[in-house]
């Protein structure tokens, strides 16, 4: 996208970075969150060549290992599995995959669902008309049925699965963008751009993407939840991802027979996926303030009086 | 001393809000008698409204807090009361009508049976409730009252709907009438009938009437006395006429100075060269026609007020002479080429020469842009006019030539006032170094005093620059220092077109003589010669 920021920058002012960095610290929820998440995003970058021989190594003799045994190596403070691996390496190791099937399925709905929605609502009602009805048909299928169709025809991997969740959960981001659109496009300040000449695209990306992000935002973490969960779904099925291979999903619905006698095996993955969806949340609430100029006070006042 | 109807006392209000507490009125007394009508008198931020909230216990506490004060109702405090009595008391002895008339009746009810709630819940039975709603909407003066009761609220006309909410406010025979800016949203020849309706009710049913605005025409219009307020803080009271002819104060001097319509009248020159011909210029909307053939021309210089009331096709020949919407005919030579025909690439050119500065600024400028990058979007859209590294100095030039100072470029729009804002409006247009501004409604949504000072900005720029205006406006006061040429638009068409000397003294239309009469003077005397005349003239 064409947003030239390089103008945004005014001297005697602290940098974009330093003044976002302050208001990061100002907001303790978000702080934390966003450490968090820094931590998810290094262990789905190391984790598989750091632990991935001892996640899929089997041990028949400690299947279903209680959780809280300190005295043991670190790796199985949270217990086992019904093979008997350690279920904080598995967690660790399924992080990549997890996170991969999730934000890139979410980025890419979203990316796709916003700039056909931005089409469809600033350009001509023919034009929006054939991409709102193509919506609708898509909205109109069960989710699950498409993605079981069309991975069954594909075969399953990574980026089918990516392909298919994102496809399904597009139409969200088209509709509410194109909703937005409508009602922005009207607004003066537009219409101060068209009088003052600007393009299409400056109008677009510069006057109304701006305006629609933070909704776009809180969307698109809201979804990541939804995505995961549907992957599980889809690796429960079997069309998903396919063993040995791990996500946190997957994990859920392995652990799903021992849930009566052994808690812990879903347990510990879906804190991780609620956590990693919670952080998300509180940032993506930090930034919808940070971004706003007419709200961004709260923020740097906080600061101010903290520090 | 006779007991007054109402009467505040050291009523003091505050509000805690995130950046600290907030005093929205001070220490502030004032009463009022049967029979009388008292206005409160304040611009925007003057606390004017908070008063009158608290009377009617419209205040939201926290973050509200009244944190002194009484408000006596026959002597009886409001504020001590308990919460049934205080119910009781809002709408059977005290009523209130809004500014805005639709977003104060609800939508999916008829107004009969929104005005028969109003008196049964008050234990009045339906049918005598029924019969007394039809009563009052004939008094308020709504043809076929019957009919009316069965309508919604968007059937009826903006003036209409604040003749309803009157009636509403009347059904229960109060004591006291509080009407908050009950004329701003309304036409000046609707605003005088309502004015002159609540006056006639007042005579008959003897009530108070407390009434809340920033015009001083509507002051001098309707009150008896007034109560000057300035940021929280009551300076003048007095007679209407007392305050006007010998104010004390310096705000209410300012405020009473500020009144436009006084200086001298612009002659016109006629030696420009020919800028913009428009021709015979219709547009539609469906079945609705905008714009039935009007013509004019502009010459360099010069500034040509378009004045009209709601639903005249004023805004709607500004947006087609810009090309923000497609005429269905006619044509707009400017500098000889016909607007209309023009390719987008020739547009794209053109809208250097052509400006444009709307109404309300809060919302013609992007609330997530710098000023700074407000101003400075037109040289990235014309990257020709100026190159990049010269942006800056530019930007403060403009801005110290609107009145602004260079160091307000890193801000954001809501860190300023209406006028400043729509100071930064007028300096964005200017980046593109035009020769034709159009100010759709452009000082209309700012106070008075602020209005003056836009408007003179904006005749110092004509003379210095020599930049054409044309000046759209409802008001015809506004436009009378600033104008070369008045064009008055009735639905769709020219009633008058001529200097704003042959418009204002010696009108030639029946429409303009009746716009001229129904706007309000803020000289109380002036004001009652206008009322008499109007009287005999019915």
């Amino acid at each position: 996208m064409s947003v030239s920021s390089s103008d945004t920058m005014i001297a005697r002012e602290p940098s974009f970075l330093v003044r976002m960095m302050r208001m990061l610290w100002a907001d303790k929820f978000a702080l934390c969150a966003a450490i968090f998440l820094l931590v998810i995003v290094v262990l789905a970058v190391v984790g598989p060549s750091w632990l991935g021989e001892l996640a899929t190594k089997q041990n028949l003799r400690g299947r279903n290992l209680a959780p809280f045994e300190w005295s043991r190596e670190w790796v199985w403070w949270m217990g086992a599995d019904a093979l008997g691996r350690p279920l904080l390496a598995r967690i660790i190791v399924a992080t990549q995959n997890t996170i991969m099937v999730a934000a890139g399925a979410v980025i890419l709905s979203s990316v796709v669902g916003t700039l056909l929605g931005l089409v469809a609502g600033f350009s001509s009602p023919r034009v929006g008309q054939i991409i709102m009805r193509l919506a609708d048909v898509i909205m109109s299928f069960p989710s699950l049925l498409i993605a079981v169709i069309v991975l069954y025809l594909l075969g399953s991997s990574i980026l089918n699965l990516v392909a298919v969740l994102s496809i399904t959960r597009i139409p969200v981001y088209l509709r509410t963008t194109r909703a937005e659109v409508l009602e922005i496009r009207e607004r003066m300040f537009v219409q101060a751009a068209r009088v003052m000449g600007a393009s299409q695209n400056r109008i677009l990306f510069r006057h109304i993407l701006p305006v629609v992000f933070p909704t776009l935002t809180t969307l698109a973490t809201l979804d990541f939840a939804y995505v995961m969960l549907a992957e599980s779904a889809l690796s429960f099925l079997g069309i998903g991802i396919q063993p040995p291979a791990i996500t946190w999903g997957l994990m859920i619905s392995q652990g799903r027979q021992y849930l009566t006698n052994a808690w812990w095996l879903s347990f510990w993955p879906g804190l991780a996926i609620i956590m990693t969806t919670l952080s998300l949340n509180l940032l993506s609430n930090w930034l919808r303030i940070a971004l706003d100029p007419v709200q961004r006070w709260r923020l740097e006042m906080k600061g101010r009086k903290d520090g | 001393m006779a007991e007054h109807l109402l009467e505040v006392r050291n009523l003091s209000v505050e509000f805690h809000t995130a950046a600290g507490v907030v005093q929205a009125v001070r220490d502030i007394s004032y009463y009022l008698d049967r029979g009388e009508t008292l206005a409160i008198l304040g611009e925007s931020g003057s606390g004017k409204s908070v008063s009158s909230a608290a009377i009617m216990n419209l205040i939201d506490m926290p973050p509200g807090r009244i944190s002194s004060g009484q408000i006596l109702l026959d002597g009886e405090d409001l504020l001590t009361m308990p919460a049934h009595a205080r119910r009781e008391a809002n709408g059977r002895r005290i009523a209130m009508i809004f500014q805005d008339p639709l977003s104060h009746l609800n939508p999916v009810y008829t107004v009969g049976w929104q005005i028969r709630e109003a008196m049964t819940t008050h234990g009045m039975q339906a049918g005598p409730a029924r019969s007394e709603a039809v009563r009052l909407l004939t008094r308020v003066g709504i043809p076929d009252p019957e009919g009316a009761m069965g309508k919604y609220p968007h059937e009826f006309s903006g003036g209409q709907r604040q003749r309803v909410m009157i009636a509403m406010a009347l059904a229960l025979r109060p004591d006291l009438l509080i009407a908050d800016e009950p004329t701003t949203a309304l036409d000046v020849t609707v605003q005088a009938e309502v004015l002159a309706l609540l006056k006639e009710l007042q005579r008959e049913t003897g009530m108070g009437v407390l009434i809340i605005t920033h015009d001083l025409g509507v002051v001098a219009e309707i009150a008896d006395r007034v109560v000057v307020m300035e940021k929280g803080e009551l300076v003048e009271t007095g007679t209407v006429r007392d305050v006007y002819k010998n104010p004390t104060h310096p705000y209410t001097k300012k405020l009473i100075g500020a009144a436009p319509g006084k200086g001298e009248m612009h002659i016109a020159q006629l030696t420009g060269e020919l800028l913009l011909s428009v021709r015979d210029v219709r547009k539609r909307y469906g079945s609705f026609d905008a714009l039935k053939g009007v013509s004019f021309d502009l010459r360099a210089g010069e500034t040509m007020a378009i004045v009209g009331e709601s639903g005249s096709g004023k805004s709607t020949l500004a947006r087609v002479l810009l090309r923000l919407d497609e005429p269905d005919a006619g044509t707009a030579h400017w500098k000889g080429r016909d607007l209309f025909t023009l390719s987008p690439s020739e547009l794209y050119k053109l809208r250097r020469d052509l400006q444009m500065v709307f109404q309300d600024p809060t919302q013609s400028l992007n609330p997530r842009m710098t000023v700074f990058q407000l101003v400075s979007e037109a040289w990235a859209i014309h990257p020709d006019i100026l190159p990049k590294r010269q942006w800056r100095e530019r930007v403060a030039e403009l801005l110290v030539q609107v009145g602004l100072s260079a160091e307000h470029m890193s801000r954001y729009p809501h860190q300023f006032s209406g006028g400043q804002r729509q100071r930064i409006a007028i300096a964005r247009a200017l980046a593109l170094e035009p020769q034709l501004i159009v100010c759709d409604e452009a000082v209309s949504a700012l106070d008075v005093s602020v209005q003056a000072q836009v408007i003179a900005l904006l005749d110092k720029l004509r003379r210095d620059m020599g930049i054409s205006f044309i000046f759209i406006a409802h008001d015809l006061p506004v436009v009378r220092d600033f104008a070369d040429y008045v064009m008055v638009m009735q639905k769709g068409e020219v009633v008058e077109l001529g200097t704003v000397r042959d418009v204002f003294e010696a009108p030639r239309e029946a429409y303009t003589r009746a716009l001229l009469a129904a706007s309000l003077d803020p000289d109380p005397d002036v004001q009652a010669e206008h009322r008499a005349a109007r009287l005999k003239r019915a």
